[in-house]
């Protein structure tokens, strides 16, 4: 449904985007995840159209951006960061504005505006002016707005910005929900939202796209992944540590630390698919050691996360 | 056609959601009849004619006029929602020709509002309708003019002040270089009186003047209309590039 081809961005002499290309179908929540500054935003707008590329291609629904700019706009919806709305209208007011842009009319429209109301809970702020809203009715204002034409597409910007933990639960269920028969982009640097709703990550570093793989896929570039965590008692650290260091498929360092009275200890693998765990647990059964933890570790997405992206990207501010 | 007029309407409702409609109409009011009876001196001319009112208007839209157009853009900017209305299935010269209108609709409200003036004028003599007919569509086509450059000095900043001391000052040099002190001042400068002439042909002075008196050139029409046609393209061009 979307397809971006190699895009880049300059402002002025500055390398903003550097050769993204990505695509994203139908069923498909694709998390976009990237430090600040990355160029996240960008690449959204470029997206969206509000700016232009300096190079590259958008694809939206079969149709190219640039020369049939009214088609795909009409196919997606859009958050921006921040979650911008006109101050002085009213929630229904806005709404409806809104929806008169997206060519509805009369009962359709009544309709779309009424269903976009009871999904994102705002009922009871429907009449109030938006500029007395709190900053999660706004957002949830914003995003009505996206979703108010029931499009295919649904590109949002930090949807969970700015929202008490509860209404984060809820959002990332409607978008898990909305998912299964929409192409979506999620952009955020929140690292759980990308375990709870997508199913495909991509990172960009300063610009470069760095990473794009399902989230376990992610998981399992951390050094962790794939590394054994036992937790065995009475018996000396010494002996622990001699025995799982004769174990050939183990990695090194293994770590054995105590903790209230047992040893833990954490074995990487030396290689992808050896069936570490069960060899250890072998040794351990062998010598009638008693353990009550023994779990292979799927990797942590921060770990990832900071591995890959660079962390001089303070002073990288995003234009604009 | 028809998302151009969503756009006219729901900007007039912000204007009248917000206290700058009441602020400037009754500023407006004020002001022009404090110009025509205290400065012009309506009753000591002792005619039953509007040129005493509608002498003042090419100064007084140059300070009020741009107080209007500031915002339409620079506003936009500012809260984000331009992202939202660039974004949306429509195109830019809708966008910019619907909030045009809507100030331009709310300029003419304010010029409707003045309507007591040619009242009072014709229970206390007998004028003559011509000059007064022509001198409002003039009025109303010079307020166009300054909207649609307003407009345009509003969409290259996010700033309002800026955008307001800007349109102030090309509105002013717009008046300046038809207004005779200036152009006999340039003439005793030396400047030679083809290039004056020129220049005050391009002044809302010269085009306005002609109408106050009752002609209604299709040329000065047309200077209007161009003046507005020329601000409106060249804001199109200013917001692509300045999201570039």
């Amino acid at each position: 449904m979307i397809k971006a081809n190699n895009l880049f961005k300059w402002y002025g002499s500055k390398l903003v985007v550097d050769d993204v290309s990505f695509q994203v179908a139908k069923g498909e929540v694709l998390g976009f995840l990237g430090p600040n500054g990355a160029g996240k935003s960008t690449t959204m707008r470029m997206l969206t159209g509000f700016l232009p590329m300096s190079s590259g291609s958008v694809e939206i629904g079969g149709h190219n951006l640039v020369d049939e700019p009214l088609k795909s706009k009409s196919l997606f919806g859009y958050l921006p960061e921040n979650a911008p709305a006109y101050a002085d209208m009213t929630v229904e007011g806005f709404l409806e504005f809104t929806a008169s842009m997206r060519d509805l009319s009369g009962e359709a429209k009544r309709n779309a505006v009424e269903k976009a109301i009871v999904t994102c809970h705002l009922g009871s702020v429907r009449k109030q002016s938006i500029d007395t809203l709190s900053k999660g009715y706004r957002h949830r204002t914003c995003f009505a707005q996206a979703i108010l034409h029931d499009p295919p597409i649904l590109i949002l910007d930090e949807p969970t910005d700015g929202l008490d933990p509860n209404q984060k639960h809820e959002m990332r269920e409607l978008i898990k929900r909305m998912g299964q028969d929409k192409a979506i982009i999620v952009s955020t640097h929140i690292l759980e939202e990308v375990e709870a709703i997508c199913t495909r990550v991509i990172i960009i570093d300063q610009g470069r796209l760095v990473f794009n793989g399902t989230p376990a896929e992610m998981r399992a570039k951390s050094a962790e992944a794939g590394g054994v965590t036992i937790r065995v008692q009475g018996v000396q650290k010494p002996e622990l540590t001699a025995v799982l260091e004769r174990i050939p498929e183990a990695g090194r360092p293994i770590e054995v630390k105590e903790v209230d009275g047992a040893l833990v200890a954490t074995i990487p693998q030396q290689s992808e698919k050896s069936g570490l765990a069960a060899k250890i647990k072998a040794e351990l059964d062998r010598r009638s050691w008693a353990f009550d933890e023994l779990h292979t570790n799927s990797g942590r997405l921060d770990d990832v996360f900071r591995a890959i992206t660079s962390l001089d990207v303070a002073t990288n501010q995003e234009n604009n | 056609m028809k998302k151009t007029w969503f756009i006219v309407k729901r900007e007039l409702a912000s204007y009248f959601n917000s206290p700058i409609a009441y602020v400037f109409l009754i500023i407006f009011l004020l002001l022009s009849g404090f110009f025509t009876f205290m400065m012009g001196g309506f009753f000591r001319s002792d005619e039953a004619s509007l040129t005493r009112f509608f002498v003042w208007h090419p100064w007084l839209y140059m300070l009020l006029v741009p107080a209007i157009g500031m915002r339409l853009w620079a506003e936009e900017r500012r809260m984000g929602t331009l992202e939202l209305l660039c974004t949306l299935p429509l195109s830019a010269s809708q966008a910019i020709l619907g909030k045009f209108f809507a100030g331009w609709i709310f300029l003419g409200i304010a010029l409707l509002l003045t309507l007591p003036m040619p009242i009072t004028v014709c229970y206390l003599g007998e004028p003559d309708m011509g000059p007064i007919l022509t001198g409002y569509i003039g009025s109303f086509l010079m307020s166009g003019a300054y909207l649609a450059i307003s407009g345009m000095t509003s969409a290259c900043t996010r700033n309002q002040v800026i955008s307001f001391i800007t349109s102030v000052v090309v509105c002013l040099l717009l008046v300046l270089v038809g207004f005779p002190p200036v152009t006999n001042l340039l003439l005793k400068w030396g400047a030679s009186s083809n290039l004056v002439d020129f220049a005050a042909h391009l002044s809302v002075m010269f085009h306005f003047e002609s109408m106050q008196r009752g002609v209604l050139d299709l040329r000065d029409v047309v200077y209007f209309v161009s003046l507005i046609g020329f601000a409106l393209f060249s804001t199109n061009i200013v917001l692509k590039q300045h999201r570039s």
